[in-house]
C-alpha cells in the first residue's frame, strides 16, 4: 500500500488514507531517531535536490536531516530570488536540476502553485516544502502527528489556529488536513488577517482569543510577521500581544489544559509569551523532532513507490 | 478590369436596419453594387458560396493590444491584425500602452499607416490615444492633436486614470471632440499585489486578491464625474456583478456611459486559477459564477453594449513563470466569436441580432466609425458559420503569442471570413 499520488503538493483533497499512512509510517521513523545509530539505508542511491527559492533555516535543515538519515544523496540549491533576477526562469532551473538525474525535488518558493508547476516540467517526484501562502503539507502533517501522539486521535479534537491566517500556508494545510481527519478547526486573529470566505472551508472564525480558549484542546500559534504591521494590517505588536497574545494569564483562566504548538520561529512575548512557550503544555520541541520523522516518512513513501 | 465578388446565399443580419434575410451581395471594386435575394453571377466574377452561413456588418474589437511599437516580441501590428482577420474582425482599436505610449500624434500616424500597409490593409486599425502623458496619470496628453490625427478614444488602459482631478479634466477636454474616455477601472490602493479575484478560491490557494470593490469604486467615482461634466465615458472590461449594477443605474439616470465585457469574463470563473495556469491570470481577474450571471443579464438587457477581447499577447517565456510573477492578460481575437456564440447564442442569452450589435453596431457607434451595409457603400463584412464545431488549438493562432486558457476547448460557431477594402479573406 502506497500513497495515492507520486508527489506531495498539499493536503487539499488528499485522501484520509494517505494522511493515515504517512502518520503511521512516521511512528517507525521516530523510533529510529531514538536509536544510537539513526541512519537507515532506505533511500541509498537516490538523489534528492532541495530547491529553496525562499530563505528558510528550519525546514531546510529538517528536510536535509531526514534525507541523510535515509541515506539519500543530497544537493542543495538556494536561490532566494537571485537566479530569477539573473533572468533564469524557474522552468530552466528545474530542467537543469533534472538533467542531473535527480529522483526527488523538495521545493520552497514564495509563489503559490510552484510545486504544481514543477510536476509539469520535470519527471522527478515533487515534495512541496511551502509554496507562497498556499500549502506547507509536511508542517501540517507533523502538527497532526504531534497532536495524535498527545491525544491518541484527531477525531473530534478541537484545534484553533491563532494569528495571521491570510498569509499562512501552515494554517491552510492544517485546515485541510485536520478537517479530513475529523478534527474541529477554528481560526482566531484580527479581521484584517483572516481571508474572506474562510468559513466556507468549514472553520469557525473568532476575533477574541478569550472566547475561543474555553472551547479548544490545542492551539497552533502562528508567527506574526513584522512586515504585516508596515502593510497596515494591524496597528502595533503591543496591541497584537494585548488582544491576541497567548499568555499564561489567559490560559490559567481556563479549567482544562490547552496544548500549545508553534511552527517556529517564535516571536517571544508577541504571539506567545515565553513562559507558555517553555511551559508544561508546550509541545513545540516535540514538533521539531516529529518534523524529521514525518519528512522521513514522506520521502520514504514517495521514494519507494515510483 | 474591376474586381467583382458575388457573396451567394448567406443569411444577412444588420440590426441597424432591422434586416434579417437571405441575400446575394454583389461587390464591385469593394463597393456594394447590389443586394438581392438572387443575383445571377456576372462574367469574371468570383463567387463565394455562403449558403447556410451568416453575414454581418464587419466586426470590430475595440480593445486590443497590438504591442507595437515597443513590444514586438509579443505581437506586431502585422501579426495582430492578421490574428484579428482570422478571428472575424475587420477593425481593431489598439490600446496605447506601447513604448513609447500613443500619447503623441506622431505615434498615432505611425500606427495608422503601419495598419494600412500590413495584410493589404484588410483590417482597419483605429488607435486609442493615451489620456495622460506617458500614461503616468499626471498631465493630460495632447488630446486634441491625438483626435485630429485619428485617435478614436482615449485611455490609459493597463492603468486607471486614478487622480480624480485629472479624470475630471480629461472628461471635460475630450467632450469637446465627442470621443470617449475609456477607463481601466481599478482603485490602485485596493489592488496592490493582487493576482486573482479576492474570494473563496484565493483564500484556498493563498493568493493575494483583487477585490471586486476596487473596480466598483472607480466606476462609482467616474459615473459621478461623467454626470457632473456631462461628458462621455466607457468602462473597459467590466467584470463584477456590482459594476454591471452601477452601469445599469447610471444609464437609467441618463449618464452617457457605455461598457464592454471580454469573452473570458462571461466564460470562466476564478475556479480556473486552481490549475495555476498563468493563462488564467488577467486584469481584471476571472470572477465568480454570480458575476457571470450578472454579466449575461447585462448583455441581454443592453447594460453591456460591447464584447471586446482585451487581446493581450505575451510570449511563452514571459508567461511560463510562477503565478505571482506572470504578466496579466491573454490573447482573445481568434476565440472571441466562437466563445460568444457558444456561451451566449447557443444558450439563447443573446439573439443573433444582439450578438452583431455587441460586436459591430455598438462599438462602431461608440468610437464614431459607423458603417452602412447597402448599395453604394464600401463592403465591410464578417462571415460566420454558426454550426461549425471546432477545437481551439493555440498552435494554429495567427497571433504571435499563444497565451490562451482555452486550448483544447470545443466551441460551436466560428468566423469563416471577412471582406473589407475590396479584399475577401475566407479561411
Amino acid at each position: 500500500m502506497g500513497l495515492s499520488s507520486r508527489h506531495l503538493l498539499g493536503l487539499d483533497g488528499a485522501p484520509k488514507s494517505d494522511i493515515e499512512l504517512i502518520l503511521e509510517t512516521a511512528v517507525s521513523f521516530k523510533e529510529i531517531l531514538g536509536r544510537p545509530i539513526k541512519k537507515v539505508p532506505t533511500l541509498q542511491g537516490k538523489t534528492i535536490a532541495n530547491l529553496f527559492f525562499e530563505s528558510s533555516t528550519r525546514t531546510r535543515i529538517s528536510f536535509e536531516l531526514a534525507e541523510r538519515r535515509l541515506s539519500a544523496d543530497v544537493v542543495n540549491f538556494s536561490a532566494s530570488g537571485s537566479s530569477v533576477s539573473k533572468g533564469e526562469t524557474l522552468k530552466d532551473t528545474a530542467r537543469n536540476i533534472e538533467a542531473m538525474k535527480i529522483d526527488m525535488v523538495v521545493i520552497r518558493h514564495n509563489a503559490a502553485g510552484t510545486a504544481h508547476f514543477l510536476t509539469r516540467v520535470v519527471q522527478a517526484a515533487v515534495l512541496n516544502a511551502g509554496d507562497g501562502c498556499h500549502e506547507h503539507p509536511t508542517q501540517a502533517l507533523l502538527d497532526m502527528y504531534t497532536l495524535k501522539e498527545k491525544f491518541g486521535s484527531l477525531e473530534g479534537l478541537r484545534v484553533c489556529i491563532v494569528g495571521d491566517i491570510s498569509h499562512s500556508r501552515v494554517a491552510r494545510s492544517n485546515i485541510y488536513g485536520l478537517r479530513t481527519m475529523g478534527a474541529k478547526v477554528s481560526v482566531c486573529g484580527p479581521a484584517t488577517l483572516i481571508p474572506r470566505e474562510i468559513e466556507k472551508l468549514g472553520v469557525e472564525v473568532y476575533h477574541r482569543i478569550d472566547d475561543v480558549l474555553p472551547k479548544v484542546d490545542a492551539l497552533n500559534v502562528l508567527r506574526i510577521q513584522m512586515e504585516r504591521q508596515a502593510g497596515g494590517l494591524f496597528p502595533s505588536l503591543r496591541e497584537y500581544n494585548r488582544f491576541f497574545g497567548v499568555t499564561k494569564d489567559r490560559l490559567e483562566k481556563i479549567d482544562h489544559p490547552i496544548t500549545i504548538m508553534h511552527p517556529g520561529p517564535i516571536n517571544r512575548d508577541v504571539e506567545l509569551s515565553a513562559d507558555v512557550a517553555d511551559g508544561p503544555h508546550s509541545v513545540i520541541l516535540d514538533q521539531v523532532l516529529n518534523g524529521v520523522a514525518i519528512r522521513m516518512a514522506v520521502l520514504y513513501l514517495l521514494g519507494t513507490t515510483q | 478590369m474591376p474586381k467583382k465578388y458575388l457573396l451567394q446565399g448567406g443569411r444577412f443580419i444588420d440590426p441597424s436596419t432591422h434586416t434579417d434575410s437571405i441575400l446575394d451581395i454583389l461587390i464591385v471594386d469593394g463597393v456594394i453594387q447590389s443586394m438581392k435575394p438572387s443575383i445571377a453571377p456576372p462574367s469574371d466574377c468570383e463567387v463565394i458560396d455562403l449558403r447556410g452561413k451568416l453575414v454581418a456588418p464587419g466586426f470590430i474589437d475595440m480593445h486590443v493590444h497590438l504591442r507595437e511599437p515597443g513590444f514586438e516580441h509579443k505581437e506586431t501590428i502585422e501579426t495582430g491584425t492578421l490574428s484579428a482577420a482570422h478571428g472575424g474582425f475587420t477593425a481593431v482599436c489598439c490600446m496605447p500602452n506601447t513604448n513609447p505610449a500613443i500619447d503623441d500624434e506622431s505615434i498615432v500616424h505611425f500606427v495608422h499607416s503601419k495598419g494600412k500597409n500590413v495584410n493589404n490593409g484588410i483590417v482597419d486599425v483605429f488607435p486609442i490615444g493615451a489620456v495622460t502623458k506617458g500614461r503616468k496619470g499626471k498631465e493630460l496628453s495632447s488630446i486634441a492633436e491625438l483626435v485630429q490625427a485619428g485617435a478614436v478614444g482615449l485611455s490609459d488602459d493597463g492603468a486607471p486614470v486614478y487622480d480624480a482631478e485629472i479624470m475630471r479634466r480629461a472628461l471635460e477636454y475630450a467632450s469637446m471632440y465627442d470621443v470617449p474616455i475609456i477607463q481601466h477601472c481599478e482603485e490602485p490602493a485596493l489592488v496592490q499585489g493582487g493576482v486573482m479575484n479576492e474570494g473563496l478560491v484565493a483564500t484556498e490557494l493563498g493568493m493575494p486578491g483583487i477585490p471586486p470593490v476596487a473596480e466598483e469604486i472607480m466606476i462609482g467615482r467616474d459615473v459621478q464625474l461623467t454626470e457632473y461634466t456631462r461628458s462621455r465615458y466607457h468602462v473597459a472590461h467590466i467584470s463584477t456583478a456590482g459594476s454591471v449594477g452601477l452601469v445599469r443605474d447610471a444609464k437609467k439616470k441618463g449618464v452617457r456611459i457605455t461598457c464592454e465585457v471580454t469573452p473570458h469574463h462571461f466564460t470562466l470563473t476564478d475556479d480556473a486559477v486552481r490549475s495555476f495556469d498563468t493563462n488564467t491570470k488577467m486584469n481584471p481577474p476571472l470572477r465568480t459564477q454570480t458575476d457571470i450571471d450578472a454579466i449575461k443579464l447585462g448583455l441581454r438587457d443592453g447594460t453591456i453594449d460591447v464584447i471586446a477581447t482585451d487581446h493581450a499577447p505575451h510570449s511563452l517565456d514571459e508567461k511560463e513563470v510562477d503565478y505571482l510573477q506572470a504578466p496579466f492578460g491573454i490573447v482573445g481575437l481568434e476565440t472571441a466569436i466562437g466563445l460568444a456564440i457558444t456561451e451566449l447564442v447557443v444558450t439563447k442569452i443573446l439573439s443573433l441580432a444582439q450578438l452583431i450589435e455587441k460586436f459591430s453596431t455598438n462599438p462602431r457607434k461608440i468610437i464614431g466609425r459607423t458603417i452602412e451595409t447597402r448599395e453604394g457603400e464600401l463592403a465591410n463584412l464578417t462571415f460566420m458559420d454558426l454550426d461549425a464545431v471546432w477545437t481551439v488549438k493555440t498552435s494554429r493562432f495567427k497571433s504571435k503569442s499563444k497565451n490562451s486558457p482555452f486550448e483544447e476547448r470545443t466551441l460551436k460557431g466560428k468566423a469563416i471570413g471577412i471582406f473589407n477594402h475590396g479584399i475577401a479573406l475566407v479561411y
